[in-house]
């Protein structure tokens, strides 16, 4: 037997939150009760009315006085000298890379903060249901013209159609040095892909592929052209092997 | 990614919800920044299992109420003094949002809350419940409230009696 439906339901709905038979039933209700329909909807333009008052504060730099210190001793907890070790190498590198914007890259790798950075800007956006990116790729022309008159060089999507996964849009970020780029994509089991756009401080002669894994997010990164890529995802290192090297080709043959 | 990491990935929807929730940017990069304080402080205190966002939401809230103490409950603001927003927005899209923040600010705290925490960051109504501490009851009879209350003041029905109080 179906349970009747109640006002906690209907917000449940209006968020998104329902699923499966629950879902069928509301929207049969729904159809017989317009009312509760119309209601429902202005709900829903609500909360779309608060990402668009709000989520351009997304967007924006994070403000120096609230980046946590890089260093702190309470972040230790002091459990093993190895667990030290590693942490203070992770801060020297992100006082090499991060807190020096002046410092340029070497001339023979990528900056060390972009897999780190794109693993950052994947965590954030990736789990957004609903606002997931500020330009969808129904507006794919609108979408290229604007990141690449941003970023100042023409940037196209790499197209991921033949390993099942569909371009959901891009949106801009701040990042160490400048604006980046998000491309953002999904396959039919709502597993997302992001690809980071990142303009290299300095001229990179090594293109060569690598790896990092940051927090059980892999991310295949590397350098073209005074820009630096990086994709990351969490379908495995095999996998997204197979899918860097797609895009690696697609931005590579342009 | 480290901790530290983990804590920088929070920032951005930390200040998003901050600032819609206060209406001002200096107010909400206040709030944030008290909040990461606390975070560090209380860092030991944080049970692996407990998902990071919600955590921080709830010891904003906790912040928020200390803050309050004390303080007028109704806080009314001028035109002069509506917040500004940050966003790339044709002239319609401004005054619809300055429309938007007047009539969250008209709203009960409590409810502002709620309504921002489901609606904007899309937190679930359990976590919802915990950030807040209430039951999980409250949060769908307040949120109930909440948009019913925003729906008619948007609709220009609701015409607060509010005094001017002098913080």
């Amino acid at each position: 037997m179906n349970a009747p439906i109640s006002e906690p339901d209907l917000h449940a709905y209006a968020d998104g939150r329902l699923a499966g038979a629950r879902l069928t039933q509301m929207e049969t209700w729904l159809a017989a009760h317009p009312e509760r329909r119309a209601e429902v909807d202005a709900w829903r333009r609500q909360s779309a009315q608060l990402h668009r008052a709000y989520d351009a504060v997304l967007n924006e730099a994070i403000p120096a006085r609230l980046m946590p210190p890089a260093n702190p001793p309470r972040w230790l907890e002091s459990r093993s000298v190895a667990a030290m070790a590693w942490l203070m190498l992770g801060a020297l590198i992100g006082y090499l890379s991060g807190t020096h914007p002046t410092q340029q890259d070497t001339p023979h790798a990528p900056a060390a903060s972009l897999p780190r950075m794109a693993a950052v800007a994947h965590a954030v956006y990736t789990p957004e249901v609903r606002h997931p990116v500020e330009v969808g790729a129904d507006q794919e022309a609108h979408l290229v013209a604007w990141l690449s008159k941003r970023l100042g060089t023409p940037l196209k999507p790499p197209h991921l159609d033949q390993a099942g996964y569909q371009l959901v849009g891009g949106r801009l970020l701040a990042g160490d040095s400048g604006e980046v780029a998000q491309f953002m994509y999904e396959n039919a089991d709502k597993t997302r892909l992001t690809l980071y756009i990142q303009p290299q401080a300095a001229q990179t002669t090594d293109t060569s592929f690598r790896y990092a894994r940051e927090n059980g997010i892999d991310v295949f990164y590397w350098v073209e052209d005074r820009y630096g890529y990086a994709l990351s995802g969490n379908t495995g290192r095999d996998d997204m092997l197979g899918l860097a090297t797609l895009v690696y080709r697609q931005i590579a043959e342009r | 990614m480290s901790r530290r990491d983990a804590i920088i990935a929070e920032i951005p929807r930390l200040r998003r919800y901050a600032r819609a929730l206060t209406g001002r940017t200096d107010a909400a990069d206040d709030l944030v920044q008290q909040t990461l304080e606390r975070a560090l402080e209380k860092w030991r205190f944080w049970q692996r299992e407990r998902a990071l966002r919600p955590w921080l939401f709830s010891i904003m809230h906790n912040l928020r109420i200390d803050t309050l103490r004390g303080e007028a409950r109704i806080e009314y603001r001028d035109d002069e003094t509506l917040p500004e927003l940050a966003q790339r927005a044709d002239q319609d899209d401004a005054l619809e949002l300055r429309d938007l923040d007047r009539a969250l600010a008209l709203l009960p705290i409590e409810q502002r809350e709620i309504l921002l925490l489901v609606g904007l960051e899309e937190l679930s109504y359990a976590d919802v419940a915990r950030a807040l501490n209430v039951p999980p009851g409250t949060v769908m009879s307040r949120l109930s409230r909440a948009r019913a209350r925003l729906k008619a003041i948007l609709a220009g029905e609701a015409t607060p009696q509010l005094k001017v109080v002098k913080s």
